[in-house]
């Protein structure tokens, strides 16, 4: 009375990473799954709030959004975005390899994605070096005086309190992405260890596959990011 | 959960990569020209493109068995829409003094 | 052996609360059934200390002149108050208590689909409830619980970052609990439960579980928000540096707005399943109130900005979100409808559980109509922040989730503790709290529809007959309130032993025994039949129904 007596006979005949509560190996990959994807719904919603905050003043304030935008370094943030574009595709090889249990492939994958991943946290710190460098971080010693609005003839200066909305969010919203990022580099230094540990097999590589889903969507977020910030009046 | 088809699918992620690089490239280079209004259609239309593509290629949406997963992405989408539309109704139709 | 039958032998069978003794055993489980009584010993900790709130503002009340707390004091009252129920009551309630204890029984299944996030969401509930506790002993808030900007990020001087971050590590909880709920009810159901076999409750909480999960981060957002500017004086909401105090509020209701919804649904599902028990009859259109509930969800998204109608928003969205704010309530009312329908020729029994059903029909009903009363922009223009609101959603909250709240507890509690709560003092408990809310609350829609303002500590003294009637109703549903949780607690140590099905209920829960072992079914259970199958039940020659195939 009492004891689990549901699906499986015997524990020797089934992966030892099943839990006792599902009724086989399927239906733990299946609800693994789609609780990822919930959780990634959530933070769609989640960053979704500051996407609506940035929508609204850049319609306010779009002059002095431009010329605060053009401030920050298109160049760093595509390469940023070509380095995540890059480090998605080694996490679905690293998928892919241990889908074909070849475990050497797996191990490098995994390094590349966190070195990428590494690569991309170094050029955001140099962006905001700049940015703290150029006095551009909201608070006390925000200064955007006479920066001029592009395209303005005659010439017009931006707004230093509305640039300096545009700057609280851009340090929000990529340093949130960024905060992600590092949890995300978290995930895989755990991840590398279980494949390490030869945890991964052909049958069995779930929590790759929802840690790469993770790393997917924060490679999603910043596409959305690279354009809305740095690309607002380029020309 | 997604099925493995029986062909390799690193060629599909090797061109899925290069339309991602390409559309990159794109964003850049069509922001530095003059398009009034359309500027940011464009740029967010790119966005999309290359979002839809990380999801249905890398995070394996096009190849789940069932219709959930693109339900949970499209109530989610839904949602997000609904905040910033309905937010844009009060914004967009305040009468500036 | 199918349906264990209610025996008298001494020794007790083993089940999950007699398996492991210890408070590690509590403290580390993983027993959903385990960890939702964690949840109800927490929330009603809480449900004290708002209530304890709510006595003081009631006693301040009870004179015109402001001379029981000061102003200041009286701020922090109402916002204590509100935030703590709304955040550590209401929110979790239902869901926390009674979804986690019946969702994967209902659904046929041995546990949550992630047992240690469902533990994990106990803790977060725990640290952001010690951290709400700290802040309010270590000075509090006085911003109201929907802590409007510029107020709370450049003038109050209390503890905003702190109250903002226990309601931050809270919602979480209530993120991954509606996680979970939504994965085991699409991937662990027993075979042949389909999605029309399930019983309303889980309908309810499904949909609950969408708002928690889309709604509660933008919540999220907003206080992470609110932070920044407050700590580095930034101009995201301040209008002196640009920046807009209504983002604040349309961030802040499009979570605040839905959440009301998380509060009502859960009881709904409740009701519906008291009231089908009570009148022995299958629930009268399904698939509508099924619908309605997902409906409720998805339309509750679209209207948050009535609650903005008078802050400075356009017109125009005021029109928009008038006439969704209207459409919102066409879902409930098919609820209303279909209970109605379901109790008509019935076999009416009058236990407790169903007298707080009949409650909530009548206190839902007068809530939600008043809700359409302040949807309609020119009344809302006259009674926006007076006590005519006030009422109106006491009613929804107390006369709606919490009657639902308590008519489950009495419903399930044969089944959670294995044991029979005194019918007798429970229906004299149900009258009580009745007699005690309606006293308290109907004045208060007099008082706001002749001008009292909400969240004031002084008023007018033509007033006082109305707030006096007012507190008096307080102190008699207090009583109400306290009298279940005495004899709840006297019940599980002199209560009669419970059968398996004491009320012959319809529903995978009542299958198996009262209480239940730690994977909930001895085997796994294959449903054959469909949900609210009291003809069957009460058919004359019991047929048992098979549990396993």
């Amino acid at each position: 009375m009492g004891a689990p007596t549901v699906g499986s006979a015997s524990h020797g005949s089934h992966n030892p990473a099943l839990l006792h509560h599902f009724v086989d190996e399927e239906q733990q990959r299946d609800a693994a799954n789609l609780g990822m994807w919930i959780f990634l719904a959530t933070e769609v919603m989640f960053f979704g709030g500051l996407f609506c905050a940035y929508l609204i003043y850049r319609g306010w304030y779009f002059p002095d959004f431009a010329a605060a935008s053009r401030s920050i370094d298109a160049l760093l943030g595509g390469t940023n975005t070509a380095v995540l574009i890059c480090s998605s595709l080694t996490v679905v090889l690293a998928i892919y390899a241990a889908q074909t249990s070849r475990r050497v492939m797996l191990i490098a994958m995994l390094v590349l994605t966190m070195l990428f991943g590494c690569v991309f946290l170094g050029i955001k710190a140099k962006e905001y070096r700049d940015k703290f460098v150029e006095h551009h971080v909201p608070g006390a010693s925000f200064n955007f005086d006479h920066e001029q609005i592009p395209g303005s003839s005659p010439v017009r200066y931006a707004n230093p309190r509305h640039a300096e909305i545009f700057f609280a969010l851009y340090f929000i919203m990529t340093g949130l992405h960024a905060l992600h990022m590092i949890i995300g580099l978290g995930i895989f230094t755990w991840l590398l260890w279980m494949a390490w540990k030869g945890r991964f097999t052909p049958e069995y590589h779930t929590p790759l596959e929802i840690g790469g889903l993770y790393w997917h969507f924060v490679d999603i977020v910043w596409i959305y990011l690279f354009p809305l910030l740095y690309l607002i009046d380029r020309h | 959960m997604s099925e493995h088809s029986k062909s390799s699918p690193l060629p599909t992620y090797f061109m899925v990569w290069g339309a991602l690089l390409v559309g990159t490239f794109l964003t850049y280079e069509a922001a530095k020209v003059d398009l009034g209004v359309f500027n940011a259609a464009v740029a967010l239309t790119i966005a999309t493109a290359k979002a839809l593509l990380v999801a249905l290629f890398f995070m394996h949406l096009k190849g789940a068995s069932e219709k959930l997963l693109k339900l949970v992405v499209i109530s989610t989408v839904f949602f997000l829409f609904i905040l910033l539309a309905l937010s844009m109704a009060d914004y967009g139709t305040r009468l500036r003094p | 052996m199918s349906m264990a039958t209610a025996t008298t032998q001494p020794v007790e069978r083993e089940n999950y609360l007699n398996k492991h003794y210890g408070v590690g055993s509590w403290l580390f489980t993983t027993d959903h059934k385990r960890i939702a009584l964690l949840y109800l010993a927490s929330i009603t900790f809480f449900f004290f200390i708002g209530g304890f709130f709510a006595l003081l503002i009631r006693l301040e009340l009870l004179t015109p002149a402001g001379d029981l707390v000061q102003a200041d004091t009286y701020n922090k009252l109402f916002t204590q108050h509100g935030m703590v129920m709304v955040f550590f009551f209401l929110i979790p309630s239902i869901p926390a208590v009674l979804g986690n204890f019946l969702v994967p029984m209902m659904v046929g299944a041995k546990d949550l689909a992630f047992p240690r996030i469902n533990l994990l969401s106990w803790y977060l509930y725990i640290i952001g409830g010690i951290l709400m506790l700290h802040c309010m002993l270590t000075g509090g808030v006085d911003t109201g619980w929907t802590f409007y900007t510029p107020f709370s990020t450049a003038f109050t001087n209390t503890k905003i970052v702190e109250a903002g971050l226990a309601i931050f590590v809270a919602g979480f909880s209530s993120i991954l609990t509606g996680l979970n709920f939504v994965v085991t009810i699409h991937r662990m159901r027993a075979p042949g439960m389909t999605w029309s076999r399930l019983p309303l409750f889980i309908w309810a909480h499904y949909a609950t579980s969408i708002i928690q999960i889309l709604g509660t981060p933008v919540l999220a957002i907003t206080i992470v928000l609110v932070a920044v500017e407050r700590t580095l004086h930034l101009g995201i909401f301040d209008p002196k540096l640009g920046g807009d105090p209504l983002l604040f509020q349309h961030l802040f209701w499009f979570y605040s707005h839905p959440a009301v919804y998380i509060m009502i649904l859960p009881s709904m599902g409740v009701v519906t399943e008291i009231i089908a028990c009570f009148s022995r009859k299958r629930i009268f259109g399904y698939s509508f109130v099924a619908l309605s509930s997902i409906a409720i969800a998805v339309f509750g998204f679209l209207v948050w900005a009535h609650h903005m109608f008078v802050a400075g928003i356009s017109v125009y969205a005021a029109l928009v979100f008038s006439i969704l704010s209207y459409a919102v309530a066409v879902p409930s009312a098919v609820k209303v409808f279909n209970w109605t329908a379901t109790l008509y020729k019935g076999s009416i029994h009058y236990d407790a559980p169903m007298l707080y059903a009949f409650g909530f029909l009548g206190l839902f009903t007068i809530g939600g109509l008043t809700g359409l009363f302040l949807a309609a922009l020119g009344i809302n223009v006259h009674v926006t922040d007076t006590y005519f609101v006030v009422a109106h959603f006491h009613y929804i909250m107390v006369g709606g989730a919490v009657m639902g709240y308590l008519g489950g507890m009495h419903f399930w509690w044969p089944k959670i503790s294995g044991k029979l709560y005194p019918e007798g003092w429970a229906r004299l408990a149900a009258l009580i709290v009745f007699i005690g809310f309606n006293l308290t609350f109907f004045p208060q829609f007099i008082l706001g529809y002749v001008g009292m303002p909400r969240r004031y500590y002084q008023y007018p003294p033509e007033f006082q007959v109305l707030n006096v009637l007012s507190t008096a109703g307080a102190t008699i549903l207090g009583v109400g309130y306290l009298l279940p949780m005495i004899y709840f607690l006297w019940s599980m140590r002199y209560g009669k032993p419970a059968p398996d099905n004491p009320w012959n209920a319809a529903g995978l829960e009542w299958k198996t025994a009262s209480p239940p072992p730690t994977f909930n079914f001895d085997k796994e259970p294959v449903v054959t039949w469909e949900a609210y199958n009291y003809e069957e039940l009460d058919a004359p020659h019991k047929e048992e129904v098979p549990v396993a195939g």
